[in-house]
């Protein structure tokens, strides 16, 4: 496939991406700042995200597993991931942040790991898309292009 | 929770773009950032320099007050870390908050005259009049974009930080359209990414509040 095609194929695939709630203005923000000098930016936050979100994941499935759920600790790690979502776009991701947060104020168990189930599933996700994303742009660079629209 | 060990890096000197000037004679602005998590860490490290300022970044308060020389277990200040030239704190932190961290800096003699902003995604009234009301210079809402950042370094570089500390401690000004409107109860929490941010200056700083 040719940079022209390639590229039209990323155009699409971040309108795409956008328009499901992937992605929000925030990732724009990032890929603004992506310059000559730092031309793995997006990819370096996205792998910090990656890791740190994996990490969450699994001490709030540890937290949830407990006889006597320690809400305030739960309600900290998505708290966190909360924040980390927002910061590189991943909307899907923080809205579901969002809904877990007001189940964790209910003391709500059976909502809290119903959250986390759906927390697994947008994550891995928004993790497919921008390793999809990311790889199309590097396919561009292979193939003698520029990935900036 | 918190992360292992500091992120402690350092930029090589460069040009300073935020005057509008290049090259020789223009000081250095260095950026102090705090924030426990690591993707935001990456990313405002990336913004400041993005605007030429020298950052180091740790990831918590007490990592903060280590570098200033505050924590009491180094009585001789860094060399370092008496140029620095803004402060820029997550709100909530584990162990010492943003606004504890806020509060020890005022609080001593060396470093209260640093501007300190605060940085949060919930935006809760009465945390930032708190921060404000404690001499934080800003209180601005995350996720931190570029603009907020860029118009920060520019009117603090200008030195009009040092005519704001002179109007002293108050509350929001009223020109804040959320402080009269503001829908949301402390505990709420929403997904909006705000475009405001709080400031104790009276200086006409371009706000873009955007109600949501």
């Amino acid at each position: 496939m040719d940079v022209v095609q390639l590229k039209r194929q990323l155009i699409a695939f971040t309108e795409l991406l956008f328009g499901e709630g992937f992605l929000d203005e925030q990732f724009n923000q990032l890929q603004q700042l992506q310059d000559e000098n730092n031309p793995n930016f997006v990819a370096e936050v996205a792998t910090l995200f990656f890791e740190d979100s994996e990490r969450i994941l699994n001490e709030l499935a540890n937290n949830l597993d407990k006889q006597s759920v320690d809400f305030k600790k739960v309600d900290a790690h998505v708290h966190q991931l909360k924040g980390s979502s927002s910061s590189i776009g991943a909307q899907r991701v923080q809205r579901v942040c969002i809904i877990f947060r007001n189940f964790c104020n209910e003391r709500n168990v059976e909502g809290c790991l119903k959250c986390l189930q759906q927390l697994k599933h947008e994550y891995a996700l928004v993790k497919s898309k921008l390793e999809a994303l990311f790889s199309l742009e590097q396919q561009i660079l292979a193939a003698g292009g520029s990935p900036s629209i | 929770m918190a992360v292992a060990g500091a992120v402690l890096r350092q930029n090589l000197p460069g040009n300073m773009d935020l005057c509008g000037k290049t090259g020789k004679g223009v000081p250095e602005f260095h950026v102090l950032a705090v924030d426990d998590s690591i993707v935001d860490r990456k990313v405002i490290e990336k913004l400041l320099r993005s605007l030429s300022c020298k950052v180091t970044v740790v990831d918590s308060g007490s990592r903060a007050l280590q570098f200033l020389g505050l924590d009491g277990e180094n009585s001789s200040v860094g060399f370092d870390a008496l140029k620095v030239n803004l402060i820029m704190t997550d709100y909530s932190m584990p162990g010492m908050t943003g606004y504890e961290l806020l509060k020890k800096i005022k609080g001593s003699s060396a470093f209260r005259e640093i501007p300190v902003v605060i940085m949060s995604s919930e935006r809760i009234l009465a945390r930032i009049n708190r921060c404000l009301e404690e001499g934080a210079e800003e209180f601005l809402s995350k996720p931190v974009k570029f603009s907020d950042v860029e118009r920060l370094t520019r009117y603090l570089l200008r030195g009009e930080a040092d005519e704001v500390s002179e109007f002293g401690k108050r509350k929001l000004p009223k020109n804040c359209d959320l402080e009269v409107s503001s829908p949301s109860s402390p505990s709420s929490d929403d997904s909006s990414s705000s475009l405001c941010s709080y400031s104790r200056s009276s200086s006409p700083l371009p706000k873009r509040c955007k109600s949501v």
